[in-house]
């Protein structure tokens, strides 16, 4: 594991996936918080980050499941849940509180993002 | 124990978060600094035996640790082709001499800390990390601290190193901004080990000394390294007034005592005056925040004659600041206690009640024993035998349940 003790994280960046979790089905978002989705990347690159890649996903009663191996096809998303699964973005950053505070300026409604880190391939191809 | 047994024993409770730290700079790298430490305390027991115990042993254990780290980044180099990151940024800093001067190493104790302690971890790891990396405390001891089993701690340290790994979890200190925050989960985790040293919630022992004295020197550490946090030096006031009354929270048999049976003649004068002094000058410089303020309802009760004879009503006031600046259901069931002090049972039980309407506090066994108790004194004994008969099916501690057992048989 290594760690990063200078303070501009030795200039390495790591990418995180931004996971939007939304009551507020994307049709009915409000124009302010979609233009502040649009505002985003602007704000982010602002901040020392920048943002890869957004997906914007359709609301959960459009999706389909597929399971145990491919057996069984069923209605709906994977997982329900109260707040859905609404886009995903990647997100680059120095280190995780970095990416926290990049994250927090995500315009959400009502519901929440989740940060999880994406494996570094590139790590991988060289160990 | 001999000399140099104790010296080490020492200099292990008091150096190891800074050779650790000091470790860090050469590894990047927290478990190879890790072994490289835990090499040197090992090769110390030997050369001390040997040469006598060092006059700095703080800068012979820093050498060491080092020299060991280095040690094996130079043999992997000669192992491996291609190191991408170790070598440039190994060279970046000039490798310390043999006996190079520890003390001119940048005291990184803090960000030890910080990583520990971080927000995205779980409560349970930072108290794990924390006493595995800042205080060096064994995997093994750990579990037993914790009443767990070796191989389920040893788990979560593996799962919150690798969260740190791979979600890069920053060993710095937070921003200026972000400070307060950061240092409020710190304290919180201290406070956490204390308590759970305090009162085991299960197990024969009350009080596990090894906890308490950890929790101690922590935030004594934190109160060193962070001089202008008023909180700092609020939970170190806070756990000094406990530690003053520790020895009289049980009687000779090992039954607890409460805080109005308790022997004040027997309580640490020295460790309450330390905590007096540091409240006075804490709230001098500030606005009290929640450590300072439960410090300060500590000290009223270490300092009063009696418990008849306690400032009550700045008790309250106290608790009713602690509530505005810390909603928690905890604080309020408190600050019930203070107020059947001051207005009689009656509007004490009525807030108890709204209290267990509320729900956040099910499964918290004072709650029902609070209530037993004021439910006593309004002569509704009745209630109360249900009451205390609830509080006692939520404790696993042999203390707490004979206490309330006791309590139910005075009836």
């Amino acid at each position: 594991m290594r760690l990063d003790t200078t303070s501009d994280g030795g200039g390495l960046m790591a990418q995180y996936a931004v996971l939007i979790f939304e009551r507020v089905p994307p049709g009915e978002l409000p124009p302010e918080v979609m233009q502040r989705h649009m505002d985003l990347p602007e704000r982010v690159a602002e901040q020392g980050g920048r943002i890869v890649a957004g997906l914007g996903l359709e609301p959960s009663g459009t999706a389909t499941a597929i399971r145990s191996g491919g057996d069984r096809i069923t209605d709906g998303p994977f997982i329900e849940t109260k707040e859905e699964l609404a886009g995903v973005y990647v997100l680059e950053a120095r280190d995780l509180d970095h990416a926290l505070a990049l994250a927090r300026m995500t315009p959400i409604v009502e519901g929440g993002v989740e940060v999880r880190p994406l494996i570094d391939f590139q790590v991988l191809e060289d160990g | 124990m001999t000399a140099v047994d104790q010296a080490v024993a020492d200099a292990h409770r008091r150096e190891w978060a800074y050779v650790l730290a000091a470790t860090v700079r050469v590894t990047r790298d927290l478990e190879g600094a890790e072994e490289a430490v835990q090499d040197a305390y090992v090769q110390a027991l030997s050369s001390w035996r040997q040469d006598g115990v060092p006059a700095r042993p703080g800068a012979w254990l820093t050498t060491v640790a080092r020299r060991n780290a280095l040690n094996v980044l130079r043999r992997r180099r000669t192992l491996a082709t291609k190191l991408p990151l170790l070598v440039e940024r190994e060279d970046a800093e000039p490798p310390p001499e043999p006996d190079a001067d520890a003390v001119t190493i940048p005291d990184d104790r803090l960000r030890l800390v910080f990583i520990c302690c971080h927000p995205a971890l779980s409560s349970e790891a930072q108290v794990a990390l924390t006493l595995r990396l800042v205080c060096g405390v064994a995997t093994a001891d750990i579990a037993r601290a914790f009443l767990v089993a070796e191989p389920t701690m040893a788990a979560r340290l593996t799962r919150a190193r690798k969260k740190i790994a791979a979600a890069r979890i920053p060993y710095a200190v937070p921003s200026a901004e972000e400070l307060p925050a950061r240092v409020d989960v710190a304290l919180t985790v201290i406070h956490l080990l204390y308590a759970a040293g305090h009162t085991a919630h299960s197990g024969a022992d009350l009080v596990r000394d090894e906890l308490t004295e950890r929790a101690l020197d922590l935030v004594r550490m934190l109160r060193l390294l962070l001089p202008g946090d008023g909180e700092a030096a609020g939970l170190l006031a806070l756990l000094l007034c406990h530690e003053a009354r520790r020895t009289t929270r049980t009687d000779g048999d090992g039954r607890l005592l409460r805080l109005a049976e308790q022997d004040r003649s027997a309580w640490d004068q020295a460790l309450i005056a330390e905590a007096d002094r540091l409240l006075v000058a804490t709230l001098r410089a500030r606005p009290p925040g929640r450590f300072t303020l439960q410090a300060a309802i500590a000290a009223l009760h270490a300092q009063a004659p009696s418990y008849e004879a306690t400032d009550w009503p700045q008790i309250l006031t106290l608790y009713d600041e602690l509530l505005r600046i810390w909603p928690s259901p905890v604080v309020a069931l408190n600050r019930a206690v203070a107020l059947a002090m001051v207005d009689g049972p009656e509007p004490a039980l009525a807030e108890v009640e709204a209290l267990e309407r509320d729900g956040r506090l099910a499964g918290y066994r004072y709650l029902p024993s609070t209530k037993a108790d004021l439910l006593h004194r309004l002569g509704r004994d009745a209630e109360a035998v249900t009451a205390y008969r609830a509080a006692l099916a939520l404790t696993g501690n042999a203390a707490e349940q004979e206490f309330l057992e006791q309590r139910l048989s005075a009836l």
